[in-house]
């Protein structure tokens, strides 16, 4: 398949403005990387490869992602942290009619007060990506699917 | 008996828990002798993860592997996943299904049952080596453990001479256990893990202390999922090592049961109310149940959530939990839906579970630097008895009374 080198570079382009929101913020501009009907799912990969449905983190619109968000910021007692996300092999596994399926791998890094920084997960992006009528990209769906099925302590923020 | 540490207890009895024993490399030791090991029934998983001969699953009984199985018979059987020749970790998959369990290293293997079937050169190679003469095959199983079963949930004991699994739960925690296993076929959805760096002890404690519920989790008591105001009962087994939190979902709107939550929010609400949509489904009018189970189990059911949550203590610092969500086989795409969607507040990213794991780090943290003192259980009094409330640590002292007596503190 003939690399499409725009649509790489959008591509790019969708998945480095998703972890600056996620590591830098705004992290409630998040959602509306998303379509409004839109599936969102962090699955451990021993579920995702036996087809058990069960994730961690499930949501099924825009408005959960953004009920999730201020769950994180406002509800959710945790410890202060900062995430680093490592996304790379962004891969068109097909394009067609506004219709983009894409991979990417992730690492994500997780940095606790007063600890070393960590992995807090690895693994990868299954999406699918359709073009607004604006012309720009948005999920409508993503999956997370995570190797690092033993989660350290807690996911707090989304992958 | 032997008191590892020379712990004392407080003189105030079971009111008090001296911070060694979420710390002590000693005392977590006897405890794996004494709690996992010892008297008791260890849930191992549920049937519906080994239907067929020949599947098996490993999993963990306090810090100890086995592998639990469906022999050719239907039997569930359970072993120590070590092999008796030179202690090798013989089954290195969670899940599958085999005939013979083959070390890798000598290749010695073992049936369904845990029984030694073949050792590679037993009678030498041209005349030369070989096992003794006297070398039986019957001596060298891979220890077994007794097994039961009841609707579907698998327990196994080291102890042979464990009593039966009705009379270990008492009536009331039966009553209980067979609200949510009422005999139904169960529907498997899926795992979460954990490793969470605290003591095993204090998941436990975290469950059954029904006076953080109402305080810790913003997120619950905003939406009326848990409140201090709520119909609801704390129930022990005579012994007081099984409990049970039992609460009815409440209003939404504050009172004097939200006053003392610093950082209610009332003016949350959600975008997507798919969220929380719970029905219900339980014949009593209950809509939480957490019952927890001496010495490894948590039975979860918060509205239509249900899971089984594992502790498997690795050291003294750390702990897994395995949770494993399930339905039933007769659920509709909307109930199963339901219960995905409220697995977000309940998992290793819980929306409620999610402040647990970090008090429960915070609390290691704070303890493991002062062993020689002690925390306070004196919320609603100094007694062990059921209470038709929850503003109470009544279980916790239930657990450290019992806890007490098994190891000899």
């Amino acid at each position: 398949m003939a690399i499409d080198v725009a649509l790489q570079l959008e591509l790019e382009d969708l998945y480095s403005r998703y972890a600056s929101l996620l590591d830098d913020g705004p992290l409630r501009e998040w959602p509306d990387l998303f379509a409004e009907q839109c599936l969102y799912l962090v699955i451990p990969r021993d579920n995702y490869d036996r087809g058990l449905p069960l994730a961690i983190i499930r949501c099924e619109s825009r408005g959960m992602l953004v009920d999730r968000v201020r769950a994180t910021q406002e509800t959710i007692m945790h410890e202060p942290r900062y995430l680093r996300h490592q996304i790379t092999n962004v891969r068109v596994v097909s394009a067609a009619a506004g219709r983009v399926d894409a991979t990417a791998h992730f690492s994500v890094i997780e940095v606790l007060p007063d600890e070393l920084p960590r992995i807090l997960s690895v693994g990868r992006y299954v999406d699918v990506i359709h073009r607004r009528s604006d012309g720009a990209l948005e999920f409508s769906e993503k999956r997370c699917v995570y190797d690092s099925v033993l989660v350290p302590n807690t996911i707090v923020y989304p992958l | 008996m032997n008191n590892p540490s020379n712990l004392v207890w407080p003189e105030e009895g079971h009111t008090r828990v001296p911070y060694r024993i979420y710390s002590d490399p000693a005392i977590f030791e006897r405890e794996m002798e004494l709690i996992f090991r010892g008297a008791g029934w260890a849930y191992v998983g549920l049937e519906i993860e080994i239907p067929k001969p020949g599947d098996f699953k490993v999993t963990h009984i306090g810090n100890t592997s086995v592998v639990v199985t469906r022999d050719e018979h239907g039997e569930i059987r359970c072993f120590v996943n070590r092999c008796a020749h030179r202690g090798v970790k013989v089954c290195r998959h969670e899940f599958g299904n085999t005939r013979f369990f083959v070390c890798p290293y000598h290749q010695w293997s073992y049936d369904a049952t845990g029984a030694l079937r073949g050792v590679p050169f037993i009678k030498g190679v041209n005349q030369l080596g070989g096992m003794p003469e006297d070398f039986d095959r019957a001596d060298y199983g891979l220890p077994r453990l007794v097994t039961c079963t009841r609707n579907g949930v698998i327990f196994a004991s080291f102890d042979h001479g464990v009593p039966s699994l009705e009379s270990y739960l008492g009536e009331v925690n039966t009553h209980y256990f067979d609200r949510v296993f009422d005999g139904r076929a169960l529907s498997l959805l899926g795992y979460s893990r954990q490793l969470i760096p605290g003591n095993w002890k204090l998941m436990f404690e975290n469950i059954k202390d029904p006076y953080h519920a109402s305080l810790l989790h913003v997120f619950l008591v905003t939406f009326g999922l848990f409140r201090a105001d709520q119909k609801s009962q704390v129930r022990m087994d005579p012994s007081g090592r099984h409990a049970l939190l039992i609460s009815q979902r409440g209003e939404l709107k504050a009172s004097a049961a939200t006053r003392d939550i610093a950082n209610l929010r009332e003016d949350f609400v959600l975008q997507d109310k798919r969220l929380l949509d719970p029905v219900k489904e339980f014949p009593d009018d209950a809509t939480v149940v957490m019952q927890t189970i001496w010495p490894n189990l948590i039975v979860q059911q918060q509205s239509n959530t249900l899971a089984m949550r594992q502790i498997q203590p690795r050291d003294p610092g750390c702990f897994e939990l395995h949770w494993t969500f399930f339905g039933y086989s007769d659920d509709d795409e909307a109930m199963t839906k339901r219960r995905l969607r409220q697995a977000n507040l309940m998992s290793s990213a819980g929306l409620v579970s999610g402040d647990d794991s970090e008090v429960i780090k915070l609390t290691q943290d704070g303890v493991r630097r002062h062993p020689d003192d002690a925390g306070v259980l004196l919320m609603g009094g100094r007694d062990t008895n059921d209470t038709p409330h929850m503003v109470t640590e009544t279980a916790l002292r239930a657990f450290y009374s019992h806890y007490r007596a098994v190891m000899g503190f």
